[in-house]
């Protein structure tokens, strides 16, 4: 029998959401319209796409490639840069965090600057495995995670730092991200992947290898959360192959304080309202009670 | 089927439709129905969505580096194909159909089912009516041709006078977009614009409703997803026929 939380408003790193349920970075996040669409479908809070420095058309394809128990994504990055402000228009004062990225911690403060209070917060991908010069080519080395997050945190917004799976530990990348004034750790983007189509000779994915997301990597991203719960002090979000309540709550007891869903959104944009309906409930236990309990 | 990697096909055989549309006969047959759509994988240049013409041929037009890339493939090659995706067009009731162009090509399967009572067939010049000949045979073809060459002189849309367009359960329109707009306001005006089935055409990169590129405004449909085709009545008030989106995000006008 799965235990029921009490329903209500969050706060976590400092962004107020509507339950503790978000939609992860990448997926449905390119327009403000597919944003407030996953809203209306009872997300407690929203991250968009990854906006940077410089308009990006993304990788060539195919950019996608679906396996068992998951999906192989290289997309590459593609954003409008600072022209995104016009999706942020019909968004004003809901639970939005902008995910950004740059190649250098001004880079980050830059792109930051331009949507200064036009969102609830800020999250640092310092993750994605296949932009050659962004992402975990940054978030591998806790040095600079520490320099980039103090870049945007030193703005004064809620800032997130969404963390790489692929190091050897990736606790040290939660205390850099903590020593450079996160506010939140979310963890994790996708694992390092790669296809080979047999007749064709050649990988299926246009940049080659991607980033595995879906069922197949919950376990990976259990165990980072596990850890980064036990390494930092500041709160963890979930992220990785969550499409269950159960899984909601298995990530809470691992130490999440919020839960993002992503891949699973393609089959069931609705799939936020139909776990909210089954892990709360107005006589549950306080969601703190059961956040980081499989520690003890 | 767990894996969707692409499957890889052999081109069997490539017919010259028009001066600019080619059809690309495929090795394999793909279980489908009219206006749904696959992502061909050129291998070494991209992955672009394609309707099906018929259950083992895409129809298509030279517009950019990867159609260029497909123009340039032999008899025997190899490309790659993941789908078919998509909704599709509905093929119940009374049909008429509206092509403009390469639009034709998701068209011709849906009057091929035999449901398509009178096609509205548009194209640049005579040459470019695609699939005249063979629809012809299947169903009642009223051309028009932006020059004046064959048909009625002018866009599809001037064809409406000769259809009573209230006396049809569907109206399944694919074409430019500019043309498919004025076919929804003509609709609009009748108060049917619920009876017009519009085949959308979004940047897409990952046809399996989840990136998000193809979204249209302001609804968030995913064109990949939960399109391509949509009713004309999800479309009044839309971005359709006004802008779309660019592989960037960025918005452009149509």
């Amino acid at each position: 029998m799965l235990e029921r939380l009490k329903s209500g408003t969050v706060n976590v790193g400092g962004v107020d959401l509507s339950n503790h349920l978000l939609l992860a970075a990448g997926v449905l996040g390119t327009t403000g319209s597919s944003l407030r669409r996953i809203l209306e479908q009872g997300a407690g809070g929203v991250v968009t796409k990854s906006i940077g420095p410089v308009t990006c058309y993304g990788h060539p394809g195919p950019c996608i490639a679906e396996v068992e128990g998951g999906v192989i994504n290289a997309m590459g990055l593609p954003n409008p840069s600072r022209a995104f402000a016009d999706e942020l228009a019909p968004l004003s004062g809901k639970p939005v965090i902008i995910s950004i990225f740059g190649g250098d911690p001004g880079e980050f403060r830059e792109v930051a600057g331009w949507f200064a209070g036009m969102a609830a917060g800020f999250e640092l991908n310092l993750s994605c495995p296949h932009a050659t010069g962004y992402g975990a080519a940054l978030g591998s080395d806790p040095r600079i995670i520490e320099e980039c997050t103090r870049a945007v945190a030193d703005l004064s917004f809620p800032t997130w730092v969404k963390l790489t799976p692929n190091v050897t530990d990736i606790a040290a990348c939660g205390r850099a991200a903590e020593r450079g004034g996160a506010t939140a750790i979310v963890a994790i983007n996708t694992v390092k992947a790669m296809r080979i189509s047999p007749e064709l000779k050649r990988p299926v994915l246009g940049h080659g290898y991607g980033g595995l997301s879906g069922k197949a990597i919950f376990p990976i991203a259990v165990r980072c959360v596990y850890e980064l719960y036990e390494a930092c002090t500041i709160p963890v979000i979930g992220c990785g192959g969550v499409s269950t309540g159960s899984d909601v709550i298995e990530m809470m007891m691992a130490g999440a304080s919020a839960v993002e869903i992503g891949t699973a959104v393609r089959d069931n944009p609705a799939i936020f309202r139909e776990i909210a309906s089954r892990i709360y409930s107005p006589d549950g236990v306080e969601p703190d009670s059961i956040i980081g309990c499989a520690h003890e | 089927m767990s894996d969707g990697i692409p499957v890889a096909v052999e081109i069997e055989s490539i017919i010259e439709e028009t001066p600019s549309v080619r059809t690309f006969l495929l090795s394999r047959e793909f279980e489908f129905r009219a206006g749904q759509f696959v992502m061909v994988w050129v291998p070494g240049v991209d992955e672009i969505p394609m309707a099906l013409s018929s259950s083992s041929s895409i129809t298509v037009q030279q517009v950019g580096d990867a159609t260029a890339a497909l123009f340039r493939k032999s008899e025997g090659e190899l490309l790659g194909i993941r789908g078919p995706f998509g909704n599709g067009f509905p093929a119940e009731g009374r049909i008429l159909a509206v092509a403009g162009g390469v639009g034709a090509a998701p068209l011709r399967p849906l009057v091929v089912t035999g449901t398509v009572t009178c096609l509205l067939l548009g194209a640049r010049t005579r040459k470019e009516l695609l699939f005249a000949g063979e629809l012809s045979g299947m169903t009642r073809v009223l051309p028009a041709t932006d020059d004046g060459s064959f048909g009625h002189h002018g866009p599809v849309t001037g064809l409406f006078s000769e259809v009573d367009v209230g006396s049809y359960d569907r109206i399944c329109v694919c074409g430019p977009e500019k043309m498919m707009y004025a076919v929804l306001s003509l609709l609009d005006k009748e108060g049917i614009a619920e009876r017009g089935y519009f085949s959308l055409h979004r940047y897409m990169k990952c046809g399996i409703g989840l990136c998000g590129s193809c979204c249209i405004d302001p609804a968030g449909f995913r064109v990949c997803r939960d399109g391509p085709v949509f009713s004309g009545d999800l479309l009044l008030a839309s971005e359709f026929g006004r802008y779309c989106r660019d592989a960037s995000g960025r918005r452009m006008a149509i």
